[in-house]
């Protein structure tokens, strides 16, 4: 399970909102599971149908965590316009397996779907998404 | 004084947990293969077989990205901290 605050799981919503029809990217800081932070992260990718994450923004966030004393429990993007779940390529570039894998599907755009994945050697798992209210 | 090598979380693996490695190089190229010597197998997650780095690892060098100061053949000197950092990437 993952845990995180309304006010995190709306953000991850908003920023795939104000990306489209691009995607977004982000990563989510915490322990054990309990999201704690989040960093919008830029997507390098020129077109519509993928993303990869600002290699310097990401080191730099990486570094936060650390300073901060907190692990990357979250890796986050959208799908513009397809189902919240991971494509071949989410599959196949899934470098973190210790990390939940969120993605945020505007493909009805009134009725935005985030849904949270492991993805271990191809394998592809989905796990319970936990909103704390504030 | 040596070349400290931090080690990302996919890659621990290869190195029994560690989260970092030292190692005595002049490039970066010269660094990773000095890696796999100790860790054999994490170059070739790291580096195309002609042994420029492959594009969906990034490799810093004090926080700068090596692409941007010649890829395997950046320079560097001891002291230096090597970080390397799998790329977050994917779509639909």
């Amino acid at each position: 399970m993952i845990r995180l605050s309304r006010s995190f799981y709306n953000g991850i919503i908003d920023h795939a909102r104000q990306e489209a029809p691009r995607e977004c990217c982000g990563l989510l800081g915490g322990r054990d599971y309990e999201v704690e932070r989040a960093y919008r992260i830029t997507n390098t990718e020129p077109g519509v149908t993928r993303y990869l994450m600002d290699a310097e923004e990401q080191f730099h966030a990486f570094r936060d965590l650390d300073e901060r004393g907190l692990d990357l429990v979250g890796i986050y993007h959208s799908h513009p316009a397809t189902q919240a779940y991971p494509s071949q390529t989410d599959t196949s570039l899934a470098f973190y397996p210790d990390s939940v894998y969120l993605i945020c599907s505007l493909q009805v755009p009134e009725q935005p779907v985030v849904r949270a994945f492991r993805i271990l050697d191809g394998e592809i798992q989905e796990i319970p998404i936990d909103i704390t209210e504030e | 004084m040596a070349i400290k090598v931090l080690i990302p979380t996919p890659l621990r693996r290869f190195t029994n947990d560690q989260a970092s490695a030292e190692v005595n190089a002049s490039t970066v190229g010269e660094a990773l293969a000095a890696l796999d010597a100790q860790f054999p197998g994490i170059q070739a997650r790291i580096c195309e077989p002609d042994g420029r780095i492959r594009r969906f690892v990034n490799v810093f060098v004090n926080g700068s990205d090596v692409r941007s100061l010649g890829g395997a053949n950046a320079e560097i000197k001891d002291g230096d901290e090597i970080g390397i950092i799998p790329a977050m990437a994917g779509g639909q």
